[in-house]
């Protein structure tokens, strides 16, 4: 049953769609509005924010989250700022240009219409977190300091120290809290959601599962928003947060939500490496590192293990500032983290051989602090040596810093129409859960930008028209769907516990990233992408076979919760791989080897593939239908990118 | 619906902290102050015994002062009592292994040390007040001459050493009490924290090493 | 070549919050100098998981020092030895060859204990529903720059909100007092000119709410700023403590009239 893609974005004047949208939507009367039940499963950004929006206009809500409490989605360890136009610093910044930067930056591979919207939003977000106390940074007069950030050419970046995810998540947790005290949400945390409920093609709930006591319990609704962040995690090591998973999205899927751009994925090239085989996950240095550090690798593969202080700059190969002379050590991430891939494939990467393979290479700052001396450097970087410092033993004034690229963040997610409803009505998806706004490679400081814009004034709107012109049936925990959702979640838990076999969960998921970083990481050709593709299900297989799980589902029990989760990116690894070799060119960060331009960057194919991939869940696992989203582009001009 | 009751400060915990900074503010005046008249032991007889009739004769102002001081005193011990209750409750399974990092051995013994507090002050007062006791066999205690009483008193040597320890726990009290003052009334300030601290432990030691003076004074046969 | 070494734990164990728990011992074994705590706790746990036992639980997600899901006394030491460090910044090569380390879990009756190390904060949250918010409700905002907000309020209300409600503060301290949490929320909010209108009802809810968890008072050890992986200053207690007064002594109770739009 191949539901028609219809992205239901406006046509006209783009400055205006959103507008003219807005006014042709339905609306709820404030009385009636409690009348309706909405869950909202995410707590970061875009859940938590949507969650207090909600209840702040009279909905039912409830809101759920993993963790112990709503203040730690992981939103909260976005470092460097929030993007908006407004123009503060007179340097050109418009809604316009904003657009513009975000659909090139995104190469041409995310929707016009969103990405408009979403620049139009950015400046009311702003406007709606000072209100609520978020302590961004200021000039001396009193107003709002920006900051450039991500290559772009004007300064749009606001900023509270190197913590704004966590202001700005601080901020809309209280909105949150202030709604939890008025009693328009209920809040639910330590409780995961295991499954969707669908009754009659329609979301109609969620099955949970207390963490704490293991009580499976359905809940129902009349519209469901999963705002559950990425899947970086299904790589093992990411900057993701040790609970991230993609459970949520994952079985709204298998239900029948179409997901779009799996393989975009991007990779920050500033983070910390690996130090051994035990890593449990990668931190995240700002990039704004790359200003004053220099990037570079020994010339010759027997330097690698000789002190850096002792190699003559003859002996050093400053690869960035030699391939791309006017951006140097500045080019884009993607360009960033790849080089610094290949470099380490030729067997010059420096620091601890982790699986055989010395994986770093230098940030220097020698020359700067030579150049500005060490207090200015302490000034502008102090937080991020102290960082690097108390993680690596390392101090990095003296030595250099060893920087390798990590999985940071993915533009693919759940599909969505301009209402961010899935293809299962009743059900949205918003923040990183969904896949519409960065095509194929985000700008930096867009993340919090996004989840905001999706959370404080998109998803009141495109509810409040959902639940206004939809029709929907009483449903009660009797129904036989209801019945159904949650009997198979407990059937699956008991699955899990039940198997006997020898292997952790942990075991397993290391091993599934390792096929996926290496094979469809930075980059891609069909060779490696068809051999993880038959590893994947192997993989799967015997996981299903001899995973090991102790203790009971009756309890708080965390390795029954990792299984569980990583029973899910098992599937949507090979998801990924599958997207990746069906995606023929080079776009943002899906690099193909196969495609690449004279100078060795990614070649977009916009004639046959200037389309979102869109896969549907067919019953098998490894046989998704892909459906396709042509794109359109009235206001940007797709061009080739270059940094020489 | 009916209005929840207003909070009000005393209520909270911060507010039973307040009354005990502001009653403790006022039983250190009456210590320093106490302190004072007492020093003119070193002066001889006349002075002393002169200056404790000079305060019989304010008569019903002495008795106000004395319900003042009294009345801080039981709100003092009332508020503590309160909170080191709740504090009880606040963590029944305490720590297999516990280090402090920052905290001092005065703030540490402010619960006991008031506790001896308390109980010297019933002996102190009993010794020289009410009704007033002879501590060696011969002597009788006088209403008039507080100097012989003194002199009598401190001959015993256990008797000094109940007013030493005594002090020594004053001394620490007064310095956790006076530093946390200011911060428990919500005056304290960064660039003064540190010399307030200062203060607080040279008047504790000053206070105590004053107190302490007397008596030892008597057993070394300076003041006899 | 990095360091290895093999340490001692002693683990607090309970089930459930209702069962009686106690330590147990184990060995930690050829633990690189470079894991982080929590990374050595993996590695025991998945020798506990290959023996069939039930591995350690423990709170953590981001690992990287912000989320303030982490949080174990080690040693005595809320997070452990190092100033200004959460348990999962906190690495091997502070600790030595044959050490032997004790593991228990935050310590008060308002953060039950929901399994070995994990504790429900629950109380925190609660805190900050009774009144740890500005009223502003979403689409209402002014202009983000209609009013000024002097740098140095800014920077102290940045200070103050810096806080990652980990409660490291209320297992520090010897009397299980919520001071430093609570005030650090007041002072965020009570610093800006965005949070004065709710300001005296703010402190009166906040503070109410934590003396209904049962925290204890705060008898000025300072121990909370100590083991606070944030560094927040005791100053912001006194700056509570201050506009407690006020709120109560001086401001005028606030009182709701009935009757509204005819």
């Amino acid at each position: 049953m191949a539901i028609q893609l219809e992205s239901k974005a406006p046509s006209g004047p783009i400055e205006t769609r959103w507008d003219r949208h807005r006014f042709g939507m339905k609306l709820v009367n404030p009385a009636n509005r409690r009348k309706y039940k909405i869950i909202v499963v995410g707590t970061g950004l875009a859940g938590g924010a949507g969650a207090a929006s909600l209840g702040e206009m009279g909905y039912n809500v409830l809101s759920f989250c993993y963790q112990d409490s709503p203040r730690r989605a992981h939103s909260i360890a976005a470092q460097g700022g929030i993007n908006a136009a407004k123009n503060y610093k007179n340097d050109g910044d418009s809604i316009h240009r904003l657009f513009y930067d975000t659909v090139k930056g995104g190469d041409f591979r995310a929707r016009e219409s969103n990405v408009h919207r979403l620049a139009e939003l950015s400046v009311n977000i702003i406007d709606q977190c000072v209100a609520q106390g978020v302590p961004f940074a200021r000039e001396y007069g009193g107003l709002l300091d920006n900051r450039s950030f991500g290559g772009a050419q004007v300064s749009r970046t606001f900023y509270a120290r190197g913590q704004t995810g966590q202001q700005l998540l601080l901020g809309a947790y209280q909105a949150l809290a202030r709604q939890i005290e008025a009693g328009t949400v209920k809040s639910f945390p330590r409780t995961e959601m295991m499954d969707l409920i669908v009754v009659d093609g329609v979301a109609r709930g969620v099955v949970t599962r207390d963490m704490v006591s293991g009580k499976i319990e359905a809940h129902l609704a009349d519209a469901v928003v999963l705002a559950t962040g990425g899947y970086g995690n299904v790589f093992f090591l990411s900057t993701n947060a040790i609970g991230c998973n993609a459970t949520a999205v994952w079985r709204a899927h298998r239900k029948g939500a179409y997901f779009a751009n799996p393989c975009f994925t991007q990779i920050h090239p500033t983070c910390i490496p690996a130090a051994g085989d035990y890593q449990s996950k990668l931190t995240l240095m700002s990039e704004s590192l790359r200003n004053d550090g220099r990037v570079w690798v020994p010339k010759s593969a027997g330097d690698c293990t000789r002190d850096p202080a002792e190699i003559a700059e003859k002996d050093r190969d400053y690869y960035l500032e030699r391939l791309y002379p006017s951006f140097g050590n500045l080019v884009p991430r993607d360009i960033a983290s790849r080089r610094a891939k290949m470099v380490c494939d030729e067997g010059r990467g420096v620091g601890p051989e982790v699986d055989g393979v010395r994986r770093g290479v230098y940030l220097d700052f020698r020359d700067s602090i030579k150049r500005l001396g060490e207090a200015k450097i302490r000034e502008r970087y102090g937080n991020l040596f102290d960082m690097y410092e108390r993680i690596t033993g390392e101090n990095p004034y003296k030595v250099p810093m060893r920087i390798y690229p990590a999985t940071h963040y993915t533009m693919g997610g759940l599909w969505v129409d301009y209402n961010l409803m899935t293809t299962i009505p009743g059900c949205f998806a918003a923040g990183e859960a969904n896949f519409s706004d960065h095509g194929a490679n985000r700008l930096g400081a867009s993340a919090l930008m996004q989840g905001l814009a999706d959370g404080y004034f998109v998803l009141p709107y495109v509810l409040g028209n959902y639940l206004a012109s939809a029709k929907l049936d009483k449903v009660d925990e009797g129904h036989i769907e209801v019945k159904k959702a949650v009997a198979d979640v407990e059937e699956r838990i008991e699955k899990l516990l039940g198997i006997g076999g020898d292997r952790s969960p942990d075991s397993f998921h290391r091993e599934l990233g390792n096929i996926i970083w290496n094979n469809c990481g930075m980059a891609r050709n069909a060779k490696g992408l068809e051999g993880a593709l038959e590893r994947i299900p192997a993989l799967r297989e015997e996981f299903w076979q001899n995973l090991k799980v102790t203790g009971t589902g009756e309890s708080l029990n965390q390795t029954l919760e990792k299984a569980g989760r990583l029973a899910d990116f098992m599937e949507l690894g090979e998801l990924l791989c599958r997207d990746a070799l069906a995606r023929d060119e080079s776009c943002g960060c899906h690099y193909r080897e196969e495609h690449v331009t004279e100078e060795g960057e990614a070649a977009r194919n916009d004639a046959d593939y200037q389309y979102v991939a869109a896969w549907e869940y067919t019953g098998d696992v490894s046989k998704p239908a892909l459906h396709k989203e042509a794109l359109e582009f009235e206001y940007v001009k797709p061009v080739q990118r270059s940094y020489k | 619906m009916p209005m929840a009751k207003a909070i009000t400060l005393h209520d909270t915990t911060i507010g039973k902290k307040v009354v005990m900074a502001v009653t403790g503010l006022v039983l250190y005046g009456f210590v320093i102050a106490h302190m004072l008249g007492n020093l003119q032991v070193f002066m001889g007889p006349e002075q002393l015994n002169g200056y404790a009739k000079k305060l019989h004769d304010l008569g019903p102002l002495l008795y106000a002062a004395r319900a003042v001081i009294l009345l801080a005193l039981v709100l003092h011990v009332a508020m503590v009592v309160q909170l080191v209750s709740r504090t009880a409750a606040a963590r029944p399974i305490g720590y297999r292994l516990k280090k402090n990092q920052v905290t001092t051995y005065a703030a540490l013994t402010m619960k006991l040390g008031g506790v001896v507090l308390m109980l010297f002050i019933v002996y102190h007062l009993a010794h020289f007040t009410f009704p007033g006791l002879s501590m060696t066999a011969g002597y009788k205690h006088s209403p008039t001459d507080v100097y012989a009483n003194v002199v009598s008193g401190f001959r015993v040597p256990w008797v000094t050493a109940i007013y030493v320890l005594a002090q020594l726990c004053l001394g620490l009290h007064l310095y956790h009490g006076a530093f946390s003052l200011f911060q428990t009334l919500g005056l304290s300030h960064p660039r003064y924290v540190e010399k307030a601290r200062f203060v607080a432990q040279t008047l504790g030691i000053a206070v105590a090493a004053a107190n302490i003076a007397m008596p030892v004074a008597v057993v070394a046969g300076i003041v006899k | 070549m990095s360091k290895t070494m093999n340490l001692t734990l002693h683990v607090w164990r309970q089930k459930g919050g209702t069962d009686v728990g106690g330590f147990e011992t184990y060995k930690a074994q050829d633990i690189s100098e470079h894991m982080s705590f929590l990374e050595m706790l993996d590695v025991v746990n998945e020798r506990l998981l290959a023996d069939g036992k039930e591995p350690i639980a423990f709170d953590s997600d981001c690992r990287e020092g912000i989320c303030g899901m982490c949080g174990m006394v080690i040693n005595g030491v809320p997070h452990g030895p190092n100033a200004a460090t959460t348990t999962c910044q906190l690495h091997m090569r502070h600790f030595n060859d044959g050490d032997e380390v004790t593991i228990e879990p935050w310590r008060a009756s308002a953060f039950p204990v929901l399994r070995d190390l994990v504790v429900d904060r629950g109380a925190f949250d609660r805190i900050i529903q009774a009144g740890g918010y500005i009223s502003a409700s979403s689409g209402s905002a002014p202009e983000a720059n209609g009013l000024p907000v002097p740098k140095a309020d800014a920077d102290r209300a940045m200070d103050a909100a810096a806080c990652i409600g980990c409660g490291a503060c209320v297992a520090a301290c010897p009397n299980a007092s919520a001071m430093l949490f609570v005030a650090a929320k007041a002072a965020h909010l009570g610093a800006l000119p965005q949070g004065q209108p709710e300001r005296w009802e703010r402190v009166k809810k906040m503070v109410a709410q934590m003396d209904a968890e049962g925290f204890g008072h705060c008898s000025n050890h300072y121990e909370c700023m100590a083991a606070c992986p944030k560094e927040i200053s005791v100053d912001f207690i006194a700056q509570l403590n201050r506009d407690l007064v006020r709120a109560t002594v001086v401001e005028r109770e606030h009182e709701e009239k009935s009757g509204g739009a005819g």
